[in-house]
């Protein structure tokens, strides 16, 4: 039995949410193409969430394509991997896309460079948990949905604790992006070969695939796949709704359990993670490949052709843009990941990282600025959030600079979907200031401990 | 009929009493002495409730200030005169504590620095314009100009120029440190008023590409490095950074040759004022210069 027809479409999904226009047609049909190498690829130390990797490289080194150039320091922290063969031309500090300054690597392009790479397998059936959680950490592995966390450091699990689900996330709610989806349809088999390897360590009883019911294709070529294996692995299409894909949505919507504030989903016995993530981890054990390329969602009213890219790490965002076409005259502004999450861009001369989901570059009409009304306390925003905060109460205290108080209504708890900005009337930037607020209340909790101590 | 009101009223007076009794009785068996000296110094502060002395509050620095021995010096809201007469009510000597103020270690406003976007997000604050890929600004470290500091500073001692930057005025500043934790850019900084030079600028780029991101960036090109005294100034991760220890040998003769203005020689007390032409040699001068005599 197909899992399509188990689940009837547009059952399962979380309470709550908003729905955005998808415009995913743009690129949802566009096969990956691979991204020719550019002059020279700039790779921030800094590109995960933890310690930034420690180089290993100096000035005038010649590095091979896949070769590892600096180092995991601590264990919240992973290895990074030249995606070219070149010269390391400069070691110093570069713009990077979250709009800080950090230390890097500049690699000269050698112009004979090949994106060919000989396939050595590593022998993981030899391997027990700690040599597979180090592997993960040396191949560079972290979760490609966006935030770049550790893959290592969520495969470890800790004492006491056990994992009984893993489930895949190939919901991809954000508007625009196809990245996850044309990987589902592309790379199913190293999706289902990620699974059973993650499993080896895992010993889970059951994987489950998510999607949103907005990618049939997908869903048909994996549910195919999967009725092929032993191990229980079920295809679920979920609602399109945002954001369906935040995985804490996933589970309530998968096992109808919620997520405790301040805890995570292993603590219901759940471990998620990206498609592109487990396609990463297969093609490190199955060739060799550490994390050097991802594919990218180039697309957006506002760009020539909108495709799906596999992008070297480190590429600058303006060549990815010119393989595409280029910009229109309407382009009005550009951002790293989908409209609703992604960060928005003053730079072109910023390069592509591990967490970059997709490149988008919205069009005149799409763009908007909108003039703050009062609140007139219509509760939408209240409606839309999807872990059931109070966003019209955090953006009155917002307003007043009560960061305290804030505290009181659990805004740490919040992870900035923009559900409540997307619905406001009153063009109120909620999650701006809840934004500003988390970052002002973790500056006086480290303050407070640097008293403390 | 007289007795459906007389008698509530009464039991309400007589409780009244009662607990009138208890109160008195509580207050002169349980009372504390306490140092009356303290309410009079309380008063004598200025009730800014600032925390710039360390402790929370006028009456907690009034009580250390009693108890404790504490240099009413300390109190940097008090005009001297304040600090006198509260050193003279207590007998002791007020000894001279040296003025701080707040200063700002970027010169970059509108004019002078780089702007790749311009910001027309919802919160017109520098904290909202800092969570939007750091700001419009090319530089990364540079003051976004949208008045936090103004905002939160309990004094009016900050204004926002025409350039877009925030000026102190070191008469008014109390030094309590609220600018310092608001600015999502880490700008200021609290120094001796006896600090004279100055650079105004935290970007860690060098050379052209720092010049091209701001006109008055620290290019870490080491021309104040080879002007000042011996160990005065050192360059750090691209920038100028003195050595405050050797306060005494500080001189403005190493802003002379700046090819951009990033160390400042203040003439003033406040930041960012015209600047009078400076008429100084060029290169290291050894002796203790009389610097009045070089100001045209």
């Amino acid at each position: 039995m197909s899992a399509t027809a188990k689940f009837p479409q547009n059952t399962l999904t979380f309470s709550h949410g908003v729905h955005p226009e998808e415009f995913k047609e743009l690129s949802n049909q566009c096969k990956i193409q691979r991204m020719p190498f550019v002059d020279e690829y700039t790779l921030p130390l800094g590109q995960h969430i933890g310690a930034p990797s420690k180089a290993l490289v100096v000035k005038g080194q010649k590095v091979k394509r896949g070769e590892k150039i600096a180092d995991a320091a601590g264990f919240v922290s992973v290895a990074l991997h030249s995606p070219v063969d070149g010269v390391v031309s400069e070691i110093g500090i570069f713009d990077t896309p979250k709009g800080d300054v950090l230390p890097g690597i500049k690699i000269k392009t050698d112009p004979y460079s090949t994106q060919r790479t000989v396939e050595t397998p590593v022998d993981f059936e030899s391997l027990d948990a700690k040599g597979f959680i180090s592997a993960v950490q040396n191949a560079g592995i972290v979760g490609l949905g966006g935030a770049a966390f550790p893959s290592h450091v969520k495969f470890s699990i800790p004492e006491g604790k056990n994992c009984k689900y893993i489930m895949l996330n190939g919901c991809e709610c954000e508007p625009f992006l196809t990245a996850d989806h044309r990987t589902m349809v592309e790379y199913p088999e190293a999706i289902i070969d990620g699974i059973l390897i993650l499993n080896r360590f895992l010993k889970a009883e059951k994987a489950y695939i998510a999607i949103e019911a907005n990618k049939p294709d997908a869903i048909e070529i994996l549910s195919n796949l999967v009725a092929k294996n032993s191990f229980p692995i079920e295809v679920v299409p979920l609602k399109v709704k945002y954001p369906q894909g935040a995985e804490k949505m996933m589970i309530s919507a998968i096992l109808g359990k919620e997520v405790p504030s301040g805890k995570l989903p292993l603590d219901l016995e759940v471990l998620v993670c990206n498609v592109g993530t487990i396609k990463a981890i297969s093609e490190y054990f199955r060739k060799g490949l550490p994390l050097i390329e991802r594919i990218v969602t180039v697309t957006g009213t506002a760009l020539k052709k909108p495709a799906n890219v596999l992008v070297p790490i480190g590429t600058p965002m303006r060549a990815v843009i010119e393989l595409c076409g280029g910009i229109t005259d309407d382009a009005a502004r550009i951002l790293l990941g989908g409209p609703m999450m992604g960060a928005v861009q003053k730079s072109l001369d910023v390069p592509v990282v591990k967490g970059t989901s997709g490149i988008l570059v919205l069009g005149q009409n799409e763009v908007r600025d909108f003039e703050e009304y009062s609140c007139i306390r219509c509760g939408r925003c209240v409606d839309a959030c999807p872990l059931f905060l109070n966003p019209t109460m955090m953006g009155l205290l917002a307003k007043k600079g009560l960061w305290d108080e804030m505290l009181e209504y659990n805004v740490m708890d919040c992870f900035e979907c923009a559900s409540c900005s997307y619905v406001c009337p009153s063009g109120i930037p909620l999650v701006q200031s809840f934004r500003v607020a988390k970052g002002i209340l973790r500056e006086k909790a480290m303050r407070e401990k640097l008293k403390s101590t | 009929m007289v007795g459906d009101f007389l008698i509530p009223l009464l039991i309400l007076v007589g409780l009244g009493l009662l607990f009138g009794i208890v109160l008195s009785i509580a207050y002169k068996r349980f009372k504390v002495d306490e140092d009356p000296r303290i309410d009079k110094v309380e008063e004598m502060l200025p009730h800014a409730n600032c925390g710039a002395c360390g402790v929370p509050g006028c009456r907690a620095f009034a009580e250390q200030v009693v108890n404790e021995g504490t240099n009413p010096a300390k109190c940097t809201v008090s005009s001297p005169e304040g600090i006198v007469d509260i050193a003279n009510y207590l007998g002791v000597e007020a000894s001279e504590e040296e003025k701080w103020v707040a200063r700002l270690l970027c010169a970059g406003g509108i004019s002078e620095a780089h702007n790749l976007a311009s910001y027309k997000g919802g919160m017109s604050t520098c904290r909202g314009e800092a969570v939007v890929v750091g700001g419009s600004k090319d530089c990364s470290w540079g003051c976004l100009g949208l008045g936090d500091c103004e905002t939160v500073c309990d004094f009016d001692a900050i204004t926002m120029n025409d350039n877009g930057l925030p000026v102190v005025d070191a008469e008014k500043c109390a030094a309590c440190n609220d600018c310092i934790e608001v600015c999502p850019k880490e700008l200021f900084v609290l120094m001796p008023i006896s600090r004279k030079l100055i650079v105004q600028c935290r970007s860690l780029i060098e050379g052209d590409l720092a010049e091209s991101k701001c006109s008055v960036a620290c290019t870490a090109c080491a021309r104040c490095v080879v002007d000042s005294a011996p160990g005065v100034i050192e360059i750090k991760d691209n920038l100028a950074v003195i050595n405050y220890e050797l306060n005494d040998l500080t001189s403005p003769v190493a802003v002379k040759r700046c090819p951009t203005d990033a160390i400042v020689w203040l003439e003033g007390d406040n930041q960012f004022e015209q600047k009078k032409k400076l008429n100084l040699p060029i290169g290291r001068v050894e002796e203790v210069i009389d610097k009045d005599k070089y100001y045209q």
